[in-house]
This record gives structure tokens, sequence and C-alpha cells, in this order.
């Protein structure tokens, strides 16, 4: 008993850095050992890439680096890549939202294959995503006939009339974007309105909101930081996403490449400077999506929401 | 405004929340709906609410004889405070409360008004100085005085409290109890809540509602129900009680009321209800052996064991009459039920 009462002691006992409770004590070569690897890890696959991001866009000084963007090329993919960013996001937000809701807060049958299918952009590869566009609007594909240089007697003449492509085309990059990027807003919500439960929303009812006002300021400011963290990462997704919409896209020039395509053309040009110039670009969105990310948390923290 | 009950119905695919349920709630009383969790009480509260709706084709739910059973829980003017109070987290407690006021459409009151019936509200529940905190910066006992004066603010014709005191601890709880019973003699409003505390519903409530498996088992002041119990059930749950062979009663030739006693019928009796006389007096009574004396606390708690069939009886004596008995463990001595409840064998549960 009262080596038992003695363990206990020492267990609650706080350590002498003051970082709570210390149970576990192991050798000071142990700790080493496993604080080298994950330190060694981190500076191999994350922290050297990132430098040398920069020296290799910086090599031939700052007026080479500036240089490369006023290449037309790279300010129409800039434009693109933003232009599919400004219509993924919203898309994804209205529809991650309306999901999240549907699964968090109601009973229906499907339920569990509806949260399963938002999944599915995930566990796909996004090369397969790019060539689903493919096979479904390309000339080939279903709706083939119908679309573009389409032949269908009366479709195909009124698309042609109206111009309206998809593969090798804008429209055919957003929608690729769109799949890709799907599952973030409601993977990151579906989770937190669970946990919050209807109570809330059964509340503002009882007191005689309508549902639209209960939406709006009962559901809606409780999953704000939430809600803005998936579209963070939907944003930094939709921006730097290659695979899918490489397959779709054509790799028109000035028409078609949005910013990582554009980094592929050019460093298969040999144009090292301008590839890491383009480069540099991404991996600083990624460094302000980081940024904005722990000002969420921390912020979402700080709030209790 | 009183509150009827009409055959109501409830499943939740097989199962059975409510089996035509019926009840009368008196205008301007408090009255406890009291059971077991799984009995329906909750669900009964959330359908009177009109958060939930009652299968269709079953009865109906009236106020003050007026038809609402398909009238949304907006419209109900009804006051609901949930078990774990639900309030608005991202809004101060001063917002909580303005919301019923504010999400208003037609005759939504001036701002200064809001803030007049806000400030009134809160003095009402004696937290005047907590206006402008957040949720989670009260305690327990706070929030739940928050979520009431949230309900008060829309002015409802019923109250309705699921689980008030459920999530506070023990000290509050007995506090908060009493602080909404003095609270219900200044408004007398028609006040609805659910507990699972059979001494909470005994203590604060004009009129208990006991459930038991989907249906109303009882109604009655707490005096009756405590008293009087209508079915096993009710006994049992509203306190501790021995069952007894209703024949060792009558082979003990003790005098009863019951003389019409059933051989194999069950005799229910309350611990604080049996006398416990030594053997040698001879008196009529169950011959028992004294097991154990638990004698921490008000009353001294005996275990006894019947001579007969050695069934397990508890009594309660005063600490006086333990000295004045001069009990010791294995002694003999006879139980003289004084209030017993006799139910038939198929009644028993």
């Amino acid at each position: 008993m009262a080596a038992l009462a003695a363990t206990s002691s020492l267990a609650v006992k706080p350590s002498p850095h003051g970082a709570g409770p210390r149970v576990i004590r192991n050798p000071w070569w142990v700790r080493a050992f496993f604080m080298t690897v994950a330190l060694l890890f981190v500076l191999c696959f994350l922290v050297l890439p990132l430098v040398a991001v920069f020296t290799e866009a910086l090599r031939k000084g700052m007026s080479a680096y500036f240089h490369s963007f006023t290449d037309p090329d790279v300010l129409s993919a800039l434009r693109l890549t933003l232009l599919t960013a400004a219509i993924a996001v919203p898309a994804n937000l209205v529809f991650g939202v309306a999901a999240a809701w549907c699964i968090a807060k109601f009973d229906f049958y499907g339920k569990s294959l509806l949260t399963t299918l938002i999944d599915l952009p995930f566990a796909v590869s996004p090369v397969i995503s790019g060539l689903i566009y493919v096979l479904v609007f390309g000339l080939q594909g279903w709706f083939g006939p119908y679309l573009g240089a389409g032949d269908h007697p009366w479709f195909g003449a009124w698309f042609n009339a109206q111009d309206i492509r998809i593969i090798f085309a804008v429209p055919g990059i957003v929608l690729a974007t769109i799949f890709v990027t799907f599952p973030f807003v409601a993977r990151e919500l579906i989770p937190l309105m669970q946990a919050q439960g209807n109570d809330e929303e059964y509340a503002a009812l009882t007191l005689g909101a309508s549902g639209w006002q209960t939406f709006w300021r009962v559901t809606v400011p409780n999953i704000k930081w939430g809600l803005f963290y998936g579209v963070i990462l939907c944003n930094a997704r939709a921006m730097g996403e290659f695979g899918a919409v490489s397959v779709v896209s054509g790799h028109i020039r000035g028409e078609t490449n949005t910013l990582p395509l554009h980094v592929e053309i050019l460093y298969n040009e040999y144009n090292f400077v301008a590839a890491f110039a383009v480069s540099s670009l991404l991996a600083l969105l990624a460094l302000l999506t980081l940024l904005l990310k722990s000002l969420v948390e921390w912020r979402a923290k700080k709030g209790g929401a | 405004m009183s509150v009827q009950v009409h055959n109501i119905r409830k499943t939740f695919g097989h199962y059975t929340a409510l089996a035509d349920v019926s009840l009368a709630v008196k205008s301007g009383k408090l009255t406890a709906l009291l059971g077991p969790s799984g009995s329906g009480k909750t669900t009964l509260l959330r359908i009177i609410a009109g958060l939930e709706y009652a299968d269709p084709g079953s009865g109906q739910i009236q106020f003050h004889g007026e038809d609402v059973t398909n009238v949304p829980a907006g419209k109900r003017k009804v006051g609901f405070v949930f078990q774990h109070y639900a309030l608005f987290r991202h809004m101060t407690v001063f917002a909580n409360i303005a919301f019923g006021l504010r999400v208003r459409r037609h005759n939504r009151p001036p701002q200064a008004e809001i803030t007049d019936r806000v400030h009134k509200l809160l003095k009402l529940v004696q937290l005047e100085n907590l206006a402008e905190r957040f949720p989670h910066q009260l305690s327990g006992g706070q929030r739940q005085r928050i979520a009431l004066a949230r309900a008060l603010a829309v002015e409802p014709k019923v109250l309705l409290l699921d689980e008030p005191f459920g999530a506070l601890d023990a000290k509050v709880r007995k506090e908060l109890r009493r602080w909404l019973r003095q609270f219900h003699e200044g408004i007398h409003l028609t006040t609805l809540f659910v507990t699972h505390d059979q001494e909470e519903a005994l203590e604060i409530a004009d009129e208990v509602v006991v459930m038991n498996q989907a249906k109303i088992e009882q109604v009655g002041s707490p005096q009756e129900v405590y008293d009087r119990p209508a079915t096993p059930f009710v006994y049992e749950f509203l306190g501790n009680v021995n069952v007894l062979q209703a024949k060792s009663l009558a082979n003990s030739g003790t005098p009863s009321s019951l003389s019409a006693l059933q051989a194999g019928g069950h005799i229910y009796v309350r611990p604080h209800d049996i006398e416990v006389v030594p053997h040698e007096t001879g008196a009529p009574g169950i011959p028992a052996v004294l097991r154990y004396i638990h004698a921490a606390g008000p009353q001294a708690r005996l275990t006894l064991e019947q001579v007969e069939n050695r069934a397990t009886v508890d009594a309660e004596i005063s600490r006086a009459e333990l000295v004045r008995l001069d009990l010791r463990i294995n002694s003999l001595v006879l139980l003289r039920p004084r209030q017993i409840r006799c139910f038939a064998e198929d009644y028993a549960i």
C-alpha cells in the first residue's frame, strides 16, 4: 500500500521543466536518437527542397528572377490558376457546407454512402480523376458527340455555334480542380458539426427563429473557423493541383496552362531560373497557407469555437 | 396555460418510445416527469415542445384546449431548457437572452426595449453582472440560469425543462432545485420538467408523473405517489422497498387489514415502515436474524435475514431506537410492518 502511494505521488510530480506530469522516463540517448532522426527527416524532406527552390530561382540574381514573371505565358498561367481557384473554392465551399450540414444534422438513407463518396477524390489518383473527365466529356467520350467539334446532329451543332469546349479548355481544368478539392471543406466540417450536435439549432427554433435565421445566426458562426480552415486547404490544393489538371488541360501555352503545369514546361525547356521562380511563387503560397492555418487554429482556440 | 396530451404514440423503428400516452398538465403548476432512462419522458417533453412529432395518425397535443399538434416549435410559445443548456457559444449572455426577441419578423421590440427586457431577466435569475460574458466563462449553475432566462425572454406560456439539474454537481443541484421552486412561486408559469431523480421530483414538484417503459404508471402529488404507489414499479422507483412473500406475513400472525391476502401475492413495505422488536416480547411478527448494522447517518439501517426463507429485509430505525433495543449482530428479532401494500403475483415485476 505504501509502495503504491509512493509511486502515484511520483507520477503526479511535475517534471523539472514544468511541462506537466512526467510518467515515462527514457534514457537521454533514446530521446536524443529519436529527436535526431525526426529533425534530419524534416531537414532532408521539407527544409532542403524549400531552400533549393529559392536558391535555384535566385541563381542568376534578382533581376533574372523578376524578369521571369514578365513572360506573358507565366502571367497567363497565373491568371488561369487564380481563376480556377476563384471558381473551385466557392463551389466546394457551398457544396461542403451543404453536405456537412446534411450529414451531421440529419439521418437519412444512404448517409454513409454519401460520406464515402465525398472521400472518393482523396482515394483516387489525381491522374485518374482527370482521365474520368476526358472519358466523360472528351470527343470520344459519353458527352463528346454533343460538345465542341462533336457531330451530334442537333446538340453538336448548337454547341459548335456556342463554341463550348470542356476538355483541353478552361472548363475542364475547373471541373477537374473541383473534383480533386471536393472533400476538403466537407471533411473539415462534418466532425465539427457532429461534435456540436443539434441542440443549439433546436434552441433557436423554440425561440422562434426561422430555419434560415437559425442557419445564419447559429450554425454558421459556430463553424466559421473550421470553415475557414477547410477553405484555406482547399485553396492551396486548387492552386497547386498538377495531375488531374495535366490530363485535361492539353498544355496550350497562354491558354490552358496553370502555374504547376507551366513549371513543368519551363523545366523541360531547361529554363531553370524561370521554372524555379514560378515554383517559388507556389512555395510562397504554401507558406502563406501555413501561416493562415496556424493563425486560424490560434484564433479558434482563443475564441473557444 | 394547461397542456393536454391525448393518446400520443411515438416509435423509432421497432422501438416504442411512447405507447398511447395521455396526460393533463395543470395550469400554473410545477409538474415532474419522472422515470428511469429509456422510459420515454424526454421524448414526451420534446413532442410537447414541437421538437419532435408523434407518429402520424396518433393523438393530439393541446395547449389550453387548442390543438397544436402540427404547429411548429417556434410558434407554440414554449420555453425549452436543454439538458446541456445549448447556449449559443459564440454569443454573449446578453445576445443569448436577446436572441428570441431579435429574430422576430413581426412586432420586434425596439433596441432599447430589448436591452431593458434582457436586464430585467438577468435580474430575475440573479446574474446581472454577467451580461458581457461568453457561455464558456460561466459555471454550470450560471449557464443553467441563463438558459432559463433565454427561454423566458420570449414570454412562453409553458416552460419545459429537460433534466434541468442533470449536468450539475450534487451541491449546486440542491441549491438550484430550491431556487427553481422559489422561482416558480414567483412567476407561476405552467412548468414541466424531466428528471430521473425521484428525490428531486418529490421535493419540488406540485405533481409527479411517473413513467416506465413508454407508459405513464401514475400521476399524483408527491405525497400521493410516495405513500400510495399504484404499481410495484412506482413503489420500487420512489425509494427503497422490501418485497416480502404474503404468506410469511400470514404465517407470522401479524394483524393486518389485508385479511384477503392471496397466498401467492407480494407485500411491499418501505424500510422505515418496519418496526423491529426483540424476539423475547413474543408479539406477532416475522422472525428474522440481524446480519449487519449500518449506523453512519441520521438513521440506522439494518440488514436482516428472514428465518423462514433466508430472504433479506432492510429496515430503518432511529439511532435512539437502536440504542434502546441494544441489538447485537446475529440476534433474533421480530419484524412488524406498519404500512404495507399488496400486489397480486401476476402484477408484480
